[in-house]
């Protein structure tokens, strides 16, 4: 905890708490960057209502999580820490749950067992750890949302794409078909729904960031 | 014995955790960079999901289950703990990763020593929690069942992170294109890899 900063006389978006939001969106990015959070992310962008969802879900588990674990940095013993996380993560992931059954049944069904996949989901851990067990709360919000909407952002964008081309449809309506396309012999490419192409996607994705931004390239 | 050898094989190759619902992915691309490593990983993953299933297999039908806790007092035969489930899962599985981790290090010094630091990180493995809960939504008819299944998923796995490993080790002599280098390429390959496991899934079981 010796990183923590006295941020009395800093506004609340002041330059550098402006930068904990925008810094995942590109540099800092928790799917393609710091490879976090992949496993759930990728099964359930067929198509993109479940994936706006899950992104949504996604945010307000780490901004909560982030926020509580971040008021009870003081209070938390080093050598139990990583239960106590994993029983906050729980149980914000329970009401989720819960909510996502009660109001959006058909997208809670989709889901299936991902929604419960959230609790390992390693960017949550990921963040509690590195960042709100070291800082106040209104950062570890700022920490939170930013990296709950890029890990969301990659799932619309990945979603997007399979799912126009995969089934010629956005949010259940048919796109391509309003295009006059299939008139002109446009065939969707079933293969787009299939799991290993969301892979192939992400890898694109990978691609064209690296390729604008050089400094992230891996060195051998 | 025929069904629990469908599950064993289908939970393999046709339901691979990595190939099909990309769970464990995280550590899948971390720890898959040479073999000898990947072996180890892959081995206590396996360990790990064959021990946890059959408890969280008993606690999801004893306890959580609706009507599940009436063998202890009818008056509970209405009582319906699911929602719990997931509290309950983790638990359970961090509670079993840190039992096998004191046992391996006073029984097998050796095999502790090789595995190392993966031992207490396989509790916020996907696969795990995943396999628990697969388990639970395919409502397994007894623990057999239940156990086959969490040793093919493990089985599944190792394959997919030493096969991973195998080729990883002998791309470093190709030419990839810079910005694809290191995650992109092993995306790529992982995908290519789940194309060529998706001709399992004509196996009629």
């Amino acid at each position: 905890m010796s990183n923590e900063q006295k941020p009395a006389q800093e506004g609340l978006f002041s330059k550098k708490n402006r930068r904990l939001l925008i810094d995942p969106m590109n540099a800092n990015n928790p799917v393609t960057v710091q490879v976090l959070g992949i496993c759930s992310a990728l099964a359930i962008t067929v198509k993109l209502k479940p994936a706006i969802v899950m992104g949504l879900s996604v945010i307000v588990v780490t901004t909560m999580a982030n926020l509580i674990t971040s008021l009870m940095r003081n209070m938390i013993p080093n050598r139990i820490r990583i239960i106590v996380q994993l029983v906050v993560v729980a149980a914000l992931v329970i009401l989720v749950d819960q909510v996502l059954k009660a109001f959006v049944y058909d997208v809670s069904k989709q889901l299936s067992v991902f929604v419960g996949l959230i609790i390992t989901n390693c960017i949550i851990m990921g963040r509690i750890e590195a960042f709100s067990l070291g800082n106040t709360p209104w950062k570890s919000v700022l920490d939170g949302l930013g990296n709950g909407a890029a890990y969301g952002g990659i799932l619309i964008i990945v979603a997007f794409f399979r799912e126009l081309l995969g089934n010629g449809t956005l949010l259940d309506y048919p796109v391509v078909e309003w295009m006059g396309l299939y008139d002109v012999g446009y065939k969707n490419n079933g293969m787009m729904l299939l799991p290993p192409m969301a892979l192939i996607v992400v890898a694109m994705i990978i691609w064209v960031q690296r390729a604008k931004t050089p400094s992230l390239i891996e060195k051998d | 014995m025929q069904d629990l050898l469908n599950i064993f094989v289908k939970s393999i190759f046709i339901d691979n955790m990595i190939f099909a619902y990309f769970l464990g992915m995280c550590s899948y691309l971390a720890v898959s960079k040479t073999v000898k490593t990947a072996m180890g990983l892959g081995l206590a993953v396996t360990f790990v999901l064959t021990i946890t299933l059959p408890v969280n297999y008993l606690l999801e039908t004893k306890v959580l289950k609706q009507g599940a806790l009436a063998w202890l007092d009818p008056s509970f035969a209405d009582l319906d703990l699911s929602f719990l489930s997931f509290i309950m899962f983790i638990a359970v599985i961090a509670a079993m990763v840190q039992l096998v981790e004191m046992v391996v290090e006073k029984f097998a010094p050796a095999l502790y020593s090789a595995l190392g630091i993966f031992l207490p990180l396989i509790a916020v493995n996907c696969s795990i929690l995943g396999g628990s809960l697969f388990m639970q939504e395919r409502a397994y008819a007894n623990i057999g069942q239940a156990t086959v299944f969490g040793f093919g998923s493990g089985i599944g796995w190792l394959l997919a992170i030493v096969a991973i490993a195998a080729i990883r080790e002998r791309l470093k002599y190709s030419h990839v294109p810079a910005p694809l280098r290191g995650l992109g390429i092993t995306f790529i390959i992982t995908g290519l890899m789940g194309m060529a496991f998706m001709s399992f899934m004509g196996i009629k079981l």
